[in-house]
């Protein structure tokens, strides 16, 4: 079972946190800076496993996680996963996203959080593995987006301007 | 086009993102974002309504403010209100708001799940979705009592779509997890188990994992699953990499769903059906013959996926652990793995190594391994990799390479990271005395881990060399003079200060003949590293010297005169000073046999499991040190112990867990010699404590309606319980608290039934606990007894009580409706059906006290069923495992009269007696 799912910048930023058990708000963030403590000070190229910390369930559970130029996504599955199943699965979600963006970067999640959800609700559920396939899941996102259009009036905003000035993808390192 | 369009999100959301990010510093930030909460309250507060757009538009304010870490306490109900609306967007955002943010406020639960039914019965497949995921994300009891009927229709229905059919299978699986006995599967498992011949891959990637996790709980129900497992399984592994379409991931065919179905095989046997077994073989042997194959991409992703399905094949053959020939190909695979230049193969490799050390096909096989993992532990990079390698160096380990894998462990903790360090030395210590054929290496490999890594070695690990060094006549002499020597250097840890202390203190006398070594010299060495010692290794020292006075009365003088200076008599610590009274009194006063018998050497230990091996799993978790390996560590720690018949029995030695060397429990000469007990019961217990204390008994009938509580109290010990109940299950927790200052010894507990033993020993204050795993097999009416016996000073202590445990509390509550209630009522008329009382009330007749009492009792209360406001009526199941008894109750009460009617139905008679006796005394 995968028991949380977060995603974190560089400095330890939290962009998305997902998770499937019950936590008290304040131990969540704990979780998230505590995992960001034990991923962070890895060396790249070093493998892509370690024990969970204490406050996740220590070495009961395993930290999955992938580095994508500014964010890191990780994560935190109990022993009845396969490693480098989920690695896949890490993969595909980045890839989906990179897809349903179209060039996917981190400012991308920070302005639209609630579609980030979405998109992952449509890849896991309830901590289990919900559907793999991408073009079942764009296929599915799409669809609500054109719910959503044919209900909301289009506005414009500054995000554009915003997102020109966004200089890092981190699109570049996907495949 | 992107399936996310940009342009149409929310302006005002939008410039508050802004505006945090543009926040120069924390104060900043919280300010701002306080500003903004204030802001959506007041909104969400004001009279205007607010349309869709913005309640949207503040909901997912409110999500991100939570994402930064602000506790969010409100909004739940305008979230309510979106998700009940009929636009998509706003049903959308609701949903997600709840499942981010779940509050287990039961009035939302229960708005909440009016709009989940709606959105059920809508036969609008998102919208159906969108329910199924809330009540995945949410998996409370209350959404499992009202959808864990409902969720099996909807996967098994014929016209049901498949995205549907995916969340349903996860949403179940999610409530039977919560809450296993709402989900009935019966009718359903065949047509579960059915979905993985299911045309659309997603289905069953979805339904395999609820099929896993029912199949790991029933697996008899579920056995029909494994053939269809492997033919599919066989379907997958032999098509082409374009036959699966989309589920092709990088040339790979499902990748995802063969380990899963792989994983699944896991939890059942190899299948007794040939031919299956023979596909599944087949099966296995393409797996391994394609990890020799040229690769079809050199994408990364292309060899995880590959390798994904590899690892779980080779874990499902060392799970049958019956085919000699695969697992040979298996363990040369991973050899492979060992070398591969992609770390994660090599953390992989060793840790599959691992499990695979411990068959008996392949155990020869891992150890032709064993350089490349020395290696490993000495050349790996990352931390994780090299934790692998010290976890298979240990699995690998046996008599015929032990010295050399211990050795290789030592050398590797100069060097070790802080993190794993404690369990390394663990590790060492165990295998050490595991493998231990000549016991001066035993002795030295420790010393060597106390000079190496002494802040790492717990009590348990110098505890243990202490105890098997006594065990052990013929090691002894060489023990005391290592430790001379090891204490030889200037600076050495504390631990090994308190091991060299205690053998020399026992074993000094065997060494003394030599010069170097003379009782002055070793008490010189011993008083050199005092006073850098703390409070509990000066006390063992001091211990220490009052034995030298009795092995060297040439020392005497010596001793006396540093027991006698002011920094020992007059020390601040308590312990401190009272010990070097004592031990100047004892030795001035005490003629030398008195002295011999009290200053005895010490018994040889009981034997018992080591205590280092219990520390280890506790430290990693059930699991982590297989059973297998238990075994073998007791009986080979009792060969360890055989050495030691010499007299001395178990009960009349301090008890050996809790307290190796008295330290903790007052002078240790209390604890030191069995042959003097009764002498030192007298000088140091406060005698005079004896059974006819006045004390205070709580009568069992007070836990009819209640599970915690005092169930005993006397002068010595105060008994506490807390139990809870699940069905036909329960469990209870008994703490035995010892009020006194002294301790209690030999102290055993027996019950009728079975449960787990309790420490024998309870120090002066202190609390032990003891688990008692309760199942209710049939109706009883006579509670289990719980005797206790235990030597508190010299007299024995002999009680015994009634466990509170009585047929209600394993009531499952009923809600039912007036009319159902009448109806089921009627259905229960027999006579013998039905007991009745009718008594005079014996406590204040209160309102909310009765209902709190009948909640107690663990029924359901029934509001608005008995046309009379004043009565009371009550439903609940029995569940016993041999069979459920459904339980209808009324009570009346009389005010004027002061009386009460109780009427039980049920439809076994002798609970609907025992049921009424209960009641009756309760009101």
């Amino acid at each position: 079972m995968i028991k949380a799912i977060l995603i974190f910048n560089n400095h330890g930023k939290p962009r998305m946190s997902k998770f499937y058990e019950h936590y008290t708000e304040d131990t969540e963030q704990q979780i998230i800076r505590e995992t960001f403590h034990l991923v962070s000070k890895r060396d790249e190229n070093v493998c892509n496993f370690l024990e969970g910390g204490l406050l996740i369930g220590g070495s009961e559970n395993k930290l999955i996680y992938r580095h994508y130029a500014t964010l890191y996504f990780v994560f935190c599955v109990d022993s009845s996963e396969s490693e480098l199943g989920i690695l896949d699965l890490i993969q595909v979600f980045v890839e989906t996203l990179d897809k349903c963006f179209e060039n996917v970067c981190e400012l991308d999640l920070i302005f639209h959080l609630d579609k980030v959800h979405n998109i992952l609700a449509e890849m896991v559920m309830g901590g289990m593995v919900l559907e793999t396939n991408m073009s079942e899941i764009i296929t599915q996102v799409e669809a609500q987006g054109k719910m959503e259009k044919s209900e909301t009036l289009t506005l414009l905003f500054i995000w554009q301007s915003m997102r020109q000035s966004q200089a890092s993808r981190f699109s570049s390192k996907i495949s | 086009m992107p399936a996310v369009s940009k342009g149409d999100g929310m302006r005002g959301l939008a410039v508050f993102i802004s505006d945090i990010r543009n926040c120069k510093s924390k104060e900043a930030e919280i300010k701002r974002i306080n500003k903004e909460l204030a802001n959506i309250r007041s909104k969400f507060k004001g009279d205007k309504a607010l349309d869709g757009y913005s309640k949207k538009k503040y909901v997912c304010k409110l999500l991100f403010i939570f994402l930064l870490g602000h506790d969010i306490d409100f909004g739940h109900m305008e979230a309510v209100n979106l998700l009940s609306s009929n636009k998509y967007t706003e049903k959308q955002i609701g949903y997600l708001f709840i499942s981010v943010l779940v509050n287990s406020n039961s009035e939302l639960i229960r708005l909440i799940n009016n709009a989940i039914k709606n959105d059920l019965s809508s036969r609008n497949p998102t919208f159906m979705c969108l329910a199924l995921h809330c009540i995945a994300n949410v998996g409370s009891r209350e959404m499992a009592e009202a959808f864990a009927g409902e969720i099996p229709r909807i996967l098994v229905a014929g016209d049901t779509m498949d995205s549907v059919k995916q969340s349903a299978a996860l949403c179940l699986l999610r409530l039977y997890k919560t809450s296993p006995d709402l989900v009935l599967m019966g009718e359903w498992t065949s047509r579960v188990v059915h979905l993985l011949n299911d045309q659309h891959m997603g289905v069953v990637t979805a339904a395999i994992s609820l099929i896993t996790c029912l199949s790991q709980k029933n697996p008899d129900e579920f056995k029909t699953c494994v053939s269809l497992a492997v033919s599919r399984l066989s379907r997958i592994v032999s098509s082409a990499s374009t036959d699966l379409q989309d589920y092709t991931y990088y040339f790979v065919p499902a990748p995802w769903l063969s380990c899963k179905l792989l994983r699944l095989l896991q939890c059942y046997p190899p299948p007794e059906d040939g031919a299956v077994k023979g596909r599944l073989v087949e099966c296995l042997e393409t797996i391994l013959n394609k990890a020799q194959e040229p690769p079809k991409s050199k994408k990364v992703q292309h060899s995880n996926a590959k390798n994904a399905i590899l690892f779980e094949a080779i874990s499902l053959i060392i799970h049958y652990d019956s085919e000699p020939n695969l697992l040979v190909r298996a363990c040369n695979q991973l050899g492979q793995f060992l070398q591969h230049r992609e770390t994660n193969l090599r953390y992989l490799a060793l840790e599959s190594m691992c499990t695979l050390a411990s068959s008996e096909f392949s155990h020869e096989a891992v150890k032709t391994h064993i350089e490349t993992v020395i290696n490993a532990l000495k050349t790996e990079r990352d931390v994780s990799v090299r934790q692998r390698a010290a976890d298979l160096l240990y699995a690998m380990c046996d008599r015929s390479n032990a010295k050399q894998i211990v050795a290789e462990m030592l050398s590797y903790l100069e060097t070790a990271d802080y993190s794993i360090r404690e369990e390394m030395v663990l590790k060492v210590a165990i295998l050490a005395e595991k493998y231990a054929v000549d016991y001066s290496w035993y002795v030295d490999t420790i010393l060597n881990l106390i000079r190496i890594a002494g802040d790492y070695v717990s009590e348990e690990v110098w505890y243990r060399v202490i105890q098997i060094v006594i065990n052990r006549d013929d090691v002894q002499g060489y023990a005391a003079k290592t430790v001379f020597e090891a204490l030889q250097a200037p600076a050495c840890h504390e631990n090994m200060v308190k091991v060299g202390g205690y053998i020399l203190g026992e074993f000094g006398n065997l060494i003394a003949g030599d010069p170097r070594s003379s009782p002055l010299v070793q008490f010189n060495l011993l008083h050199s590293k005092f006073h850098l010692c703390s409070v509990p290794t000066r006390a063992l020292l001091l211990s220490a010297y009052i034995k030298f006075i009795n092995l060297f009365p040439e020392t005497k003088s010596t001793i006396q005169e540093v027991l006698r200076s002011d920094s020992q008599i007059r020390n601040s610590d308590v312990e401190l000073q009272q010990r070097a009274v004592e031990y100047l009194k004892l030795s001035s006063i005490a003629s030398t046999d008195v002295l011999a018998t009290v200053l005895e050497e010490m018994p040889p230990f009981p034997e018992r499991e080591s205590s280092i091996l219990a520390k280890l799993k506790k430290k990693k978790g059930p699991g982590a040190v297989s059973v297998n390996e238990l075994e073998e560590g007791k009986r080979e720690g009792g060969e360890l112990n055989g050495g030691g018949e010499r007299g001395g029995d178990s009960s009349s030695t301090p008890s050996p867990s809790a307290d190796l060397l008295g330290l903790r429990a007052g002078p240790p000469v209390t604890a030191a010699a069995p042959s003097a007990g009764s002498l030192l019961v007298d000088v140091f217990s406060e005698a005079g404590v004896n059974d006819d204390v006045p004390f205070l008994a709580v009568p069992a009938c007070l836990f009819v309606c209640k599970n915690n509580g005092v169930l005993f109290e006397n002068q010595l010990l105060q008994i506490g319980i807390k139990s809870e109940y699940r069905q036909n299950l329960g469990r209870m927790y008994l703490f035995y608290g010892n009020k006194t200052s002294v301790q209690f010894v030999t102290f055993t507990t027996t019950l009728n039934v079975q449960a787990k033993p309790v420490e024998p020993l309870i120090e002066g204050g202190a609390q032990v606990q003891q688990v008692i795993n309760i199942e209710c097999l049939t109706d009883f009416s006579d509670a289990p007894l719980l005797n206790i016996k235990f030597r508190y000073g010299g007299a024995l202590q002999n009680l015994t009580l009634k466990l509170p445990v009585t047929i209600n509390k394993f009531f499952q509550p009923t809600e039912m409706a007036s009319h159902d209630f009448f109806q089921r009522w009627k259905q229960l008329s027999l006579p013998q059906q039905e007991a009745q009382k009718i008594f005079k009330a014996n406590h204040a007749m209160d309102t909310e006290v009765l209902k709190a009492k009948l909640l107690g009792l663990g029924m359901a209360l029934l509001e608005n069923v008995d046309p009379n406001p004043e009565n009371f009526v009550c439903a609940g199941v029995i569940q016993t495992k041999a069979q459920q008894v459904g339980s209808l109750l009324r009570l009346e009460p009389n005010a004027q009269a002061q009386m009460y009617r109780l009427t039980v139905r049920s439809s076994k008679d002798t609970v609907s007696k025992r049921l009424c006796e209960l009641l009756a005394e309760q009101f």
